[in-house]
C-alpha cells in the first residue's frame, strides 16, 4: 500500500519531467525558475529546520555510553564510544557520520527451539548504507564539471578515480554501479523484510524511488545512445543556473534530461520537510554529540523547575516519636528532651 | 531450586519462547486497539488514587485498564497536545527524535520485549512511531494536510490506551539507542510519553507507590526510620550468626567523612540484603583497620529513584534528598551503592537538577589510597564499585577468592551503568579478584549490548509477570548458555532491581542459577582478621559445597 502510493507519486513526477521535455515552452521554467526555487527552498528549509531544532534547549546531558567510562587511572576508557572530551565527541561524531559506527554494530536476533536466542552478524544494511551515501557524495562532486569552468580539479580527479575500471566508452563509473546496487538493495529490503515492510510509510519509499530515478536517468543519458544528450548544452543550462543569468535555455536537449532535472528539483523541495533531514539531525543527536562528563562538569538546564521536596525538618517532625524510640539523633529535640 | 512461585498454568519456557519475529499482523500498525482483558499478565495496574494525591498528581481515581471507561479528564486531548507542544519546546531530544527516524529497522530486534514477544509494536521504532504519528499529524504541515498518507494518526482514546500499553512495556533500557545510526533513544521517547500520560492520570502503581513512599518516608519501600534501624539491626545479627562478627552501622551521624546511600531494596529484600551485609562487612573492616568514618541516613534512605520512570520533575524531587542530607550531616562526599537506574540519575541528572553540590562536599578522595576521584569532581558522588576496585588495586583488602569456590560466576551488566555511564570494568575487576571462576556471557548480551532483566522502569510487578518473563528471555537464555557451557550457578550484578527481577528470570529460563550482588561475593572473600577461619558464607551456606557434583547442572 505505502509502496504503491509512493510509486504513483513518483510516476507523476516523472510524467511532469517528460512533459517538460516535450513542450519546449516549459523548458525555461524547468531549466531556470524551478531549479532556483528548489535550491532556495532547500537551503532555506534546511536552515529553518536546524534553527528550529537548535531553538529547543538540551536540558540534560544524556549520551548513550557504548564503552568504558573514564574513571580510575588504570582503567582504559573508551575515548570514542564513551567520550568525555570535546575531541572525543568529535571523534565519535566523525565515526558516526563518515562510517556509520552504530549501524556497524547491527546484529540479527533469532529465536530457535530450545529455546535458543542467537545473534547473527548482520552487516548488509551497513554495507548498503555506506555504498549509497558515499557514492552519492562522489557523484555529487563529479557533477561540478557541469557547474564550473574550468572544471575544478577535484571533480576531474574523482571522476578519473571513479572510472578507474576503464570499461566502455564513456567509461563506467564504479559509483554508478554501487549506487544502483545499494538503492535497489535498500528498496528490496524494505519490501521483503516483513518487519521493515510493516513499519514503512510512503515517505520511506518515495525518496528511494526519487533518488533511484535520478541515478537511472543520469546513467541512461551517459551510457545509452538512444538517450544521449548534448553535454555542451547541458553545461550551458547548468552554468546559466549557477550564474543566475537570464540567457535563454538552449533547445533540443533530450526529454530524459528534463526528467532528471525535475526529479532533482523534487528531491530538493522534499528534503527539508522529510526524514531526509536525518542528514542534519544526526549532528544534533543528544545521545551522540554530548560528552559523558556530567559527574565532573556541570551541565545547566535553562528551565530547571522548582519542585516540592520533603525537607528533613518536616520529616523529623513527622517521625519524631519513632526516632526517639529507636535512638536516632534529632536536630530539634522537644523542650523536655533538650 | 525449582521454579517455585510461577502463577498456576503459566506456560512452559518452550511454549513461551515459541515467538515468531518474522510475521507481522495483517492489520497495519496504525490501528490502535489493544485487548487489555485478553492480555492480562502483560500490563501493570494503574496507580492508586492515594498515591497520586500524595504526590499532588493529576486525575486521581480508581480505575482499571480492562474497563471501557478510563475516566479521563474532559479536556484530555487538549492537555496531551499542549503537553507535547511544551515538551517540543523544552527538549531538543524530543524534537529531533520525532523528526529524524528513517525507519531503517536497525533497532527493531534489539529490544528484549520484541525478542520475547514477537509483538511488532515492541520494536523500538514502532513504539516511538505510536507517538510520532500523532506528532506528524498535529505538529507538521505535511501531516496536517495529508494525514494518514504522511504517517499521521488522529489522537483518540484508543491511541491513549495503546500508549499506556506500550510505553509501560518499555523498560527504558536504551539498548535500542546503541544500535540506531542517529542515536534515537526510545527510552527518551518513552520518558516523554510517560510524562504526557501522567498529565491525564495514566500511570502505573509500581512506579508511583514507591515514588510516594519515597517522598514521605525517604525510601521506595516506605520503611519508616525506626523500622530502618530495626531492619539493619536484624541484618547485623544475621551477619554475626553467619560470619562471627557484628559490624557497627552508624545512622544519621553528623560529621562523618562519607555518607553512604544505597537502594532500599538492599535493606528489605532477599537476595539484595546479602549485598547490604557485604557493604557492612567491608566498611567495618575499613573502620577497624583504617578508621573509616561513615554513616547511612534514614532520611536519604533511598539510592534509587522511581521518578526516572515518571517525570523529570519527580526525579528532581526525590533526588534532592541526597544533597540535602549530605549538607545537614556535614559529610565530605557521598558513596553510592549497587543500583542501576540510581546511577543513571546520579551520572546524568543529579548535578543538573539539584547541583551544584553543597559547599561542605569536597573533591572525593579515597581515605585509604592516594586516589582522587576526579571523575566525580562536580557531583561529589562515587560508585561503590569504583571505590572497592581502587581498594583492591592498592592492595588494601586481603582477599581469599577460594571462599567463593562453590560459585561459578557470570556478570550481568545492568542497563543504566552500562549505557548511561559506562561502568564496565570496575565490577569485573572486583569479581576477578574475589572469585576463581568467572565466565562472561556471549558478547552480544553484555557490556553496552547488555539485555535488560525485563522488569526495570517500574515493570517488575506481579501482574506483569508474563511480559517480564518474555522480556527476560534474552538475558535468561544467555545465562542458560554459560550454565550449560561452564556450569555457571551464580549471576552477579550491581543493581537492586536486578536482584528482585532476575531470580524469577533465572528460575524460569535457567533454573539452578542464583543471583548475587558483587559486594556479597566480595565480603565472602574478605579476610577480616588474619588467620580467620570462615565456615559459612553470608547466606549461611557452607563455603565448600559437599554436593557439588550432583548439583550445578540441574
Ligand atoms: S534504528 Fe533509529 S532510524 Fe532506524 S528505525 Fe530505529 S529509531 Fe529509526
Ligand atoms: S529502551 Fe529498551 S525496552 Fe525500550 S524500546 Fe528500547 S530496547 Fe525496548
Amino acid at each position: 500500500m505505502s509502496v504503491i502510493v509512493a510509486f504513483l507519486l513518483f510516476a507523476f513526477v516523472v510524467g511532469v519531467g517528460f512533459l517538460a521535455g516535450m513542450v519546449p515552452g516549459l523548458q525555461p521554467v524547468f531549466g531556470k525558475f524551478l531549479p532556483w526555487l528548489a535550491f532556495f527552498v532547500f537551503v532555506g528549509g534546511v536552515v529553518w529546520r536546524i534553527w528550529k531544532w537548535a531553538s529547543s534547549p538540551v536540558p540534560f546531558r544524556i549520551p548513550s555510553t557504548c564503552g568504558q567510562n573514564k574513571s580510575l587511572d588504570w582503567i582504559k576508557p573508551a575515548r570514542l564510544d564513551n567520550p568525555t572530551t570535546t575531541l572525543g565527541v568529535i571523534g565519535r561524531m566523525l565515526l558516526e557520520v563518515l562510517f556509520f559506527r552504530s549501524l556497524f554494530r547491527n546484529t540479527k536476533a533469532e529465536v530457535h527451539d530450545g529455546p535458543h536466542v542467537a545473534y547473527g552478524s548482520s552487516k548488509w544494511l551497513w554495507v548498503g548504507a555506506m555504498a549509497f551515501h558515499w557514492s552519492l557524495l562522489i557523484i555529487f562532486m563529479r557533477h561540478f564539471r557541469f557547474f564550473m569552468e574550468p572544471v575544478p580539479f577535484f571533480a576531474t580527479g574523482i571522476a578519473s578515480l571513479d572510472g578507474f575500471m576503464q570499461i566502455g566508452i564513456p567509461e563506467l563509473y564504479v559509483t554508478n554501479i554501487l549506487i544502483v546496487g545499494a538503492l535497489s538493495y535498500l528498496l528490496i529490503r524494505r519490501l521483503l523484510n516483513p518487519q521493515v515492510r510493516y513499519i514503512s510509510l510512503p515517505a520511506d519509499y518515495f525518496p528511494l524511488m526519487l533518488i533511484l530515478g535520478i541515478v537511472l536517468t543520469g546513467i541512461m543519458m551517459r551510457h545509452f545512445s538512444w538517450f544521449r544528450v548534448d553535454l555542451i548544452k547541458v553545461k550551458q543550462v547548468a552554468m546559466g543556473f549557477i550564474a543566475f543569468d537570464t540567457v535563454a535555455v538552449p533547445k533540443g536537449i533530450g526529454a530524459i534530461f528534463w526528467v532528471h532535472i525535475t526529479l532533482i528539483c523534487t528531491l530538493l523541495f522534499y528534503f527539508p520537510f522529510s526524514k531526509l533531514m536525518h542528514a542534519g539531525g544526526v549532528f544534533m543527536s543528544p545521545t551522540r554529540n554530548l560528552a559523558n562528563n556530567n559527574r565532573f562538569k556541570r551541565h545547566v538546564n535553562p528551565w530547571n523547575p522548582e519542585v516540592e521536596v520533603h525537607e528533613y525538618e518536616h520529616w523529623e517532625h513527622m517521625y519524631h516519636d519513632k526516632m526517639v524510640a529507636c535512638g536516632l539523633p534529632l536536630d530539634k529535640p522537644t523542650d523536655e528532651e533538650a | 531450586m525449582s521454579g517455585a512461585g510461577f502463577p498456576k498454568g503459566f506456560p512452559t519456557p518452550e511454549d513461551l519462547a515459541s515467538v515468531d519475529l518474522q510475521t507481522t499482523p495483517l492489520k497495519g500498525w496504525m490501528d490502535p486497539k489493544v485487548n487489555f482483558e485478553g492480555r492480562r499478565g502483560t500490563w501493570s495496574y494503574p496507580a492508586g488514587a492515594k498515591n497520586l494525591k500524595a504526590l499532588k498528581m493529576h486525575n486521581p481515581r480508581e480505575w482499571s485498564p480492562a474497563d471501557e471507561d478510563w475516566k479521563l479528564p474532559k479536556d484530555w486531548k487538549k492537555t496531551i497536545l499542549n503537553g507535547m507542544a511544551d515538551r517540543l519546546e523544552r527538549f531538543r531530544s524530543f524534537k529531533i527524535m520525532m523528526d529524524i527516524c528513517v525507519r531503517c529497522g536497525a533497532c527493531a530486534d534489539k529490544c528484549h520485549f520484541f525478542i520475547g514477544s514477537g509483538d511488532s509494536k515492541n520494536m523500538p521504532v514502532l513504539r516511538a512511531e505510536l507517538l510520532r504519528s500523532i506528532y506528524r499529524r498535529e505538529f507538521t504541515t505535511v501531516g496536517k494536510i495529508l494525514g494518514g498518507l504522511a504517517g499521521g494518526r488522529e489522537l483518540t482514546v484508543d491511541v491513549l490506551k495503546e500508549w499506556y500499553y506500550y510505553f509501560y512495556q518499555c523498560t527504558e533500557c536504551r539498548r535500542c539507542s546503541v544500535f540506531c545510526p542517529y542515536g534515537i533513544d526510545t527510552a527518551e521517547v518513552t520518558m516523554i510519553a510517560r510524562e504526557l500520560l501522567n498529565l491525564v492520570g495514566l500511570n502505573i502503581n509500581w512506579v508511583l507507590e514507591p515514588a510516594a513512599n519515597c517522598q514521605r518516608t525517604g525510601n521506595h519501600l516506605g520503611i519508616e526510620p525506626h523500622a530502618f534501624v530495626d531492619n539493619i539491626d536484624f541484618f547485623l545479627d544475621e551477619i554475626e550468626e553467619n560470619v562471627g562478627y557484628k559490624p557497627e552501622v552508624p545512622i544519621n551521624k553528623k560529621n562523618a567523612d562519607i555518607l553512604f546511600i544505597t537502594p532500599s531494596g538492599d535493606v528489605f529484600a532477599d537476595p539484595a540484603i546479602y549485598t547490604l551485609m557485604g557493604y557492612f562487612l567491608l566498611f567495618d573492616y575499613l573502620k577497624k583497620n583504617h578508621g573509616f568514618n561513615w554513616t547511612m541516613s534514614a532520611y536519604a534512605s533511598e539510592g534509587g529513584n522511581f521518578g526516572l520512570f515518571s517525570s523529570n520533575e519527580m526525579i528532581k524531587r526525590l533526588n534532592a534528598k541526597m544533597y540535602r542530607e549530605a549538607e545537614r550531616l556535614d559529610v565530605k562526599w557521598i558513596l553510592g551503592g549497587e543500583c542501576g537506574h540510581m546511577w543513571r540519575v546520579v551520572n546524568q541528572y543529579m548535578d543538573t537538577m539539584n547541583g551544584p553540590a553543597p559547599k561542605n562536599l569536597v573533591l572525593p578522595k579515597s581515605p585509604f589510597t592516594p586516589t582522587i576521584f576526579e571523575n566525580a569532581a562536580s557531583t561529589k558522588m562515587v560508585h561503590i564499585a569504583e571505590f572497592t576496585a581502587d581498594l583492591i588495586k592498592h592492595k588494601k583488602l586481603p582477599l581469599d577468592p577460594s571462599r567463593n569456590d562453590r560459585y561459578k560466576v557470570t556478570f550481568h551488566d545492568s542497563c543504566n551503568p552500562a549505557r548511561a555511564m559506562g561502568l564496565l570494568e570496575e565490577p569485573r575487576y572486583i569479581l576477578n579478584n574475589v572469585c576463581n571462576n568467572f565466565y562472561e556471557m556471549p558478547s552480544s548480551t553484555i557490556r553496552e549490548s547488555t539485555f535488560c532483566c525485563g522488569g526495570g522502569a517500574g515493570l517488575g510487578n506481579d501482574e506483569n509477570f508474563e511480559m517480564r518473563m518474555r522480556g527476560g528471555l534474552p538475558r535468561g537464555n544467555a545465562v542458560r548458555y554459560v550454565q550449560q557451557k561452564h556450569g555457571v550457578n551464580v549471576l552477579s550484578c550491581i543493581c537492586a532491581i536486578d536482584k528482585a527481577t532476575l531470580p524469577p528470570v533465572c528460575d524460569y529460563w535457567a533454573p539452578g542459577v542464583e543471583v548475587h550482588g558483587v559486594h556479597e561475593l566480595l565480603a565472602n572473600a574478605l579476610v577480616i582478621k588474619e588467620g580467620e577461619v570462615r565456615v559459612n558464607n553470608l547466606r549461611g551456606e557452607p563455603l565448600k559445597d559437599e554436593s557439588e557434583a550432583s548439583e550445578g547442572e540441574e
